[in-house]
């Protein structure tokens, strides 16, 4: 590390700082929200003139009927489920689309690139009629299947370029070394590979979190409906109040899982893993 | 311990090039065997397929009396040390050498006891519980070396496993693989482009040349009598000097002088005449009244004192050799290895108590008993019984035939292919 000037310095602080306010303003203006009570919701001030955590605790109140409780437990649920098997399929196509020759390898690329590039709304129709003729409407499948369908190619973009950085070389002092192709790569290839395994876990975690489309498209209970869906539906104490206080409190309830999320797996994902497998 | 046996093997890649070229060699067992030549000659091809990381196109591989050509690596009891000597990162050092061990189902006490006496050997023992990240250049190296023989499998493959380290360190552990090898007395096969790893390791050196095997012989062999002009401009640091001369009349004439034609040669005409840089001597120095010494005077170019000896580079007229063995050499080597490869400059080594000095002209001394004869046409030594030598030149000269006759982008894709596998 090259040490910096002390203006250098002062001008990056400034620097991160706008961009740091500029991000995380609005945030921040939710948080600030979701502790208003109704009266005060719409009165313009940053800091709330009578803090309250009526918003949190109406959410949850009921048990498994309150309006939050079954929605996160479907949305925790669909996109853990989702992550694994994207990131446990994505990772034997990525390796065999990394180190293999086969008939119809670009095909498969250029098929991924092509499914992650379709316009999600344009299948939603079509999505929504299948479904329910064949049964997985209002369903946990019937929302990770096209979760798959979407994280998959993303996942295994990742992960190629992850598996292309591990040299060969280890593999076959594996194989010498009388590992089975299998076991050389759990035991040698998927380790070194972790990172990437990882970035595309939260890659594919946060796509299915975040969706909106269709949740709200492919639910109609709660028996499947995912948080983002379920907000929509938040009503107002009477039907004159906006249920704003209550909106925003969720927003901040869904905003946590994803930070944990991130939070744990970032310190998995350290470049340089590799570091040393070979000369250089 | 077993001996392997390959019996005209050939790889061939889909598009149609041959890497390796009909390859026949029996390596006894405790053999120190040596494959070396150029990049892309093949060498490390053969290497690989006698670890089972190649296909085999062609041809059949024994070792220990049984096929393997069709045995993944890990049925055949081979360990190999990587030119990058592919360490798994994650794991220590010990983890790294007890992996086979582990794979094998050996129990843990004796893993460890194996992995702690071969940390011995190499002097590693202080540094198992780190990582590859951690160590050196050398240390990681010793740790490939380690992983191979805590297996004590038959046959040890190196690949170029020394030409990661920087000079002093490659001769220290040239010293290391040498002791190694004679201790465990396990067959090896190593391959390296280093003519002096290879004279100096091997018990027998194989030349290779565009996928085909040149001269198998011991090392002294090879210097001494190279089957032909690619394995005695291959072999010899400084290189042996080319010129052309003209046999005629029981003469052989040379571009400074005449002598009378060695015993056994009975070529005439046109002849490429090999002579290394310790048969020339400052005149001053050259043993007297010897029968077949020749006395010539030169233009001094260049003057290297190595201290126990001196090099000259003397420039001479009308006796420049070109052919595609030696393009192919001084291509691989860089000019300056091979100084007479068609550029009219000659290396000679005199004693170190010679004051000749640059840019003199200084009369100088050959020995002319010890002239290496070569055939222009073919490259083949005149001076050796023929029938060997007749056989790989013909070899070679179809395979250099056949790379001609292919359509440039194709020879050019052929290149990039040999070079790829080469890695």
């Amino acid at each position: 590390m090259q040490s910096r000037s002390p203006g250098a310095y002062l001008g990056w602080t400034l620097a991160l700082g706008v961009v740091l306010f500029y991000a995380l303003i609005p945030v921040l203006w939710l948080v600030s929200l979701s502790f208003k009570s109704p009266a005060t919701v719409s009165d313009k001030k940053f800091i709330p003139a009578d803090t309250t955590f009526d918003n949190y605790t109406t959410l949850f109140q009921g048990g498994l009927d309150s309006p939050l409780l079954r929605p996160l437990i479907n949305s925790l649920s669909i996109a853990l489920i989702a992550t694994v098997i994207a990131v446990t399929l994505a990772s034997f196509t990525a390796y065999a689309i990394a180190r293999l020759d086969f008939p119809g390898k670009t095909l498969i690329l250029a098929g991924a690139l092509a499914i992650a590039m379709f316009p999600l709304i344009s299948v939603v129709g079509p999505l929504f009629d299948m479904w329910r003729a064949l049964g997985l409407y209002d369903t946990w499948v019937g929302l990770i299947i096209p979760y798959l369908t979407f994280a998959l190619p993303l996942a295994i973009y990742t992960l190629v370029a992850f598996f292309r950085e591990i040299p060969w070389e280890l593999e076959q002092a594996a194989q010498v070394d009388g590992a089975t192709p299998w076991q050389a790569f759990r035991k040698v290839i998927l380790p070194l590979a972790t990172p990437g395994v990882f970035t595309a876990a939260i890659l594919v975690f946060i796509f299915a979190w975040n969706d909106f489309l269709f949740a709200i498209t492919l639910t109609s209970s709660d028996r499947a409906r995912t948080v983002p869906a379920a907000l929509a539906f938040f009503t107002g104490e009477s039907q004159f109040t906006a249920p704003t206080g209550n909106i925003a409190a969720a927003a901040v309830l869904v905003t946590i899982p994803i930070i944990i999320f991130v939070l744990i797996f970032q310190r998995r994902i350290v470049a340089g893993l590799t570091a040393g497998a070979v000369k250089g | 311990m077993a001996d392997i046996k390959l019996h005209d093997i050939t790889k061939r890649y889909a598009d149609g090039t041959e890497a390796v070229k009909h390859m026949n060699l029996e390596i006894d067992d405790g053999e120190f065997m040596i494959l070396v030549g150029p990049s892309g000659c093949g060498k490390s091809t053969a290497l690989r397929m006698i670890a089972g990381l190649e296909d085999i196109s062609d041809g059949e591989l024994l070792i220990g009396d049984k096929v393997v050509n069709n045995l993944a690596p890990r049925d055949r009891d081979i360990a190999m040390v990587f030119q990058n000597y592919a360490l798994y990162p994650h794991m220590t050092v010990r983890e790294n050498m007890g992996f086979a061990l582990k794979l094998a189902k050996v129990d843990q006490a004796e893993i460890d006891a194996k992995v702690e006496s071969a940390a011995k050997t190499l002097d590693l023992t202080d540094h198992l519980d780190r990582k590859p990240s951690n160590l050196s250049g050398g240390q990681r190296q010793r740790v490939a070396m380690g992983r191979a023989i805590v297996r004590d499998p038959q046959v040890f493959l190196m690949d170029e496993p020394l030409s990661n380290l920087d000079a002093k360190l490659r001769v220290q552990m040239r010293t290391e693989v040498s002791r190694l090898q004679r201790d465990l007395s396990t067959t090896m096969v190593y391959v390296t482009h280093d003519q002096t790893e290879a004279m100096t390791l091997g018990d027998r050196v194989a030349v290779m040349r565009s996928g085909v095997l040149q001269q198998v012989d011991t090392p002294r062999v090879l210097y001494n009598d190279p089957v032909n002009i690619f394995v005695a401009g291959f072999i010899g640091s400084p290189a042996m000097n080319f010129f052309s001369g003209t046999i005629a009349g029981g003469k052989l004439k040379l571009p400074f002088g005449e002598i009378a034609v060695p015993d056994g040669v009975s070529h005439t005409g046109e002849v490429i005449v090999g002579i290394r840089p310790e048969d020339f001597e400052d005149a001053r120095f050259a043993p007297a009244n010897h029968p077949a010494g020749v006395e010539f005077e030169a233009p001094i170019e260049v003057l290297e004192s190595m201290g126990s000896e001196i090099y000259v580079y003397f420039t001479f007229q009308g006796g420049e050799v070109s052919s595609d063995e030696l393009a192919e050499l001084a291509r691989d080597s860089g000019i300056a290895e091979t100084p007479s490869g068609g550029s009219g400059l000659a290396v000679a080594r005199l004693n170190p108590e010679s004051e000749i000095t640059q840019g003199q002209r200084a009369t100088l001394w050959f020995d002319g008993a010890k002239l290496h004869l070569f055939d222009p046409s073919d490259g083949s030594s005149l001076k050796r019984g023929r029938q060997e030598q007749q056989a790989a030149a013909e070899a070679t000269a179809e395979a250099v035939d056949a790379e001609q006759e292919k359509p440039p982008p194709e020879r050019a894709a052929a290149a990039q292919d040999d070079s790829t596998a080469a890695e």
